[in-house]
């Protein structure tokens, strides 16, 4: 299991409030290199804050995170932001056409047009885009957008990948097959990655492990089998209840 | 009623309408100067504003800090200013008895260009955090995390809003071609000087020259309308990129 591997991050007594409200409270949190994480939680249960938080884009409170064993706040924020990417649940593209979406985050870091199409072929076939590669945003369908947002934050190759329930606005066939596919690429790649979901058998399907968060705290992280068979208590056995 | 329409019939006769524009306006090289120093001055007074209304208006868009929204109050109440008010300021400020008197700027268009800047910024401004902030807001946080400095996420954020953002250039331009109050305050339509096509307006009708106030009306709104129409064409352009 990748717990052998060093954590390429490390969340310990982490608060983050909005206003004067607590919003998230993680005790201790580790995502391990290669491993992909998935944060399961009701609509609501501060899922989206985590991930902003490791973004850097919301800073909490109090706690410390590490990130490759050094503290956060010591990181650059634009140094820090370029080892990640983020796919949001909606795909929140840019004007332009496909090509330009999906190289874009290569050009914010300087590298010239042409080698970030070069670096982009290889994802238009893994994703399907191919044919459409030239096509204006504004004529994708649901689907076909969220593989180009996929498509923008798998080119960069990040270290860290974070997923903010990438493909819950889509229909259940589509989702499926979305899912297939980002499973697929995610065993390929052994790329780390935080998925947030509120969907148990998602995170199932693609998480090497599960965090479990409830009402803006982290209860449990283990394997779905573990977290099954032995909840830590009546709030995650009643989550894992309701889900099944 | 037959009257009335002999008129009107006589009123936009061609000869007359050509004796106003032909030898009284297009060949006159004085209201050739004062069409010119009205472009000069509300197209500085414009560039000016959105070099101030750009930043000011992002800031206030997409910035959180103690303030803001009175700020944004402000801004958005400034677009409203009335141009004679803005011109007694100004006037106050510049008079030679005044804090900045020693500059000699009154009656310069370098006064009239201070006041139209007041005028305009404000426009472009509130007009700049409104396009800004009708994008949807987690696009800042993609940006930032697909690697963007601020400054490539907000000229990318720019880029998005580019239709809106042309329309306050627009707007702001509007509002400073066509006021009078403040160039007449700042300005004094001195002739050669400071006369711009609404001050010279003013004083032909005072003057009861309505043929020739009327031909510079009608110059004044084709010059506007010829700006706004290579703006929407700029923009319409933008939109199909």
């Amino acid at each position: 299991m990748k717990e052998t591997s060093s954590p390429l991050l490390e969340m310990h007594n982490v608060l983050v409030k909005r206003g004067k409200k607590p919003v998230l409270f993680v005790n201790e949190l580790a995502l391990y290199a290669g491993e992909v994480l998935a944060v399961v939680g009701p609509n609501g249960a501060g899922k989206s804050t985590l991930l902003l938080t490791l973004a850097r884009l919301i800073q909490p409170t109090q706690g410390k995170i590490l990130y490759k064993n050094v503290p956060m706040d010591e990181w650059d924020d634009l140094s820090y932001r370029r080892q990640m990417s983020i796919v949001f649940q909606e795909p929140l593209l840019v004007d332009g056409t496909v090509m330009d979406n999906i190289i874009l985050g290569l050009r914010l870091r300087g590298i010239s047009k042409k080698e970030a199409v070069k670096a982009m072929q290889p994802w238009l076939e893994k994703l399907n885009l191919s044919e459409i590669a030239k096509r204006k945003v504004s004529q994708l369908s649901g689907g076909e957008a969220h593989r180009v947002s996929l498509a923008r934050a798998l080119v960069l190759e990040p270290q860290l990948l974070l997923l903010d329930e990438p493909f819950s606005a889509l229909d259940p066939p589509s989702r499926l097959r979305l899912l297939d596919d980002l499973a697929g690429l995610l065993n390929h790649n052994h790329r780390t990655t935080l998925f947030v979901t509120h969907h148990l058998k998602e995170a199932a399907r693609l998480g090497d492990r599960v965090a479990v968060l409830l009402d803006g705290v982290v209860r449990q992280v283990g394997t779905m089998d573990e977290i099954e068979r032995h909840p830590l208590d009546n709030a995650v056995t009643n989550f894992v209840a309701s889900e099944i | 009623m037959e009257k009335k329409d002999t008129k009107v019939v006589s009123f936009l006769n061609a000869n007359l309408v050509w004796s106003i524009i032909g030898s009284k306006i297009m060949l006159n090289n004085e209201v050739f100067q004062i069409t010119l120093l009205s472009l000069e001055i509300s197209g500085i007074a414009t560039l000016l504003s959105l070099l101030i209304g750009l930043p000011l208006g992002s800031v206030l868009a997409l910035k959180t800090f103690p303030g803001r929204s009175f700020l944004l109050s402000l801004v958005n109440t400034g677009m409203g200013l009335p141009p004679v008010v803005v011109g007694l300021f100004v006037a106050m400020m510049l008079w030679r008895s005044g804090p900045f008197g020693d500059l000699n700027l009154i009656y310069t268009p370098t006064a009239i260009v201070i006041a139209q800047v007041i005028i305009a910024a404000p426009v472009v401004s509130g007009l700049t955090a409104a396009a800004l902030q009708a994008l949807d807001p987690r696009l800042q946080y993609q940006l930032l995390g697909l690697g963007a400095s601020k400054i490539q996420m907000v000229i990318i954020l720019w880029r998005e809003a580019r239709l809106p953002l042309l329309a306050a250039l627009m707007a702001g331009f509007g509002a400073v071609i066509s006021e009078v109050g403040a160039s007449m305050m700042v300005g004094g339509n001195i002739r050669y000087q400071t006369r711009v096509l609404t001050t010279a307006i003013v004083l032909e009708t005072s003057k009861g020259n309505f043929d020739v106030a009327l031909g510079l009306g009608i110059l004044l709104l084709v010059i506007t309308f010829l700006v706004n129409w290579a703006l929407t064409w700029i923009q319409q352009r933008a939109k199909k990129a």
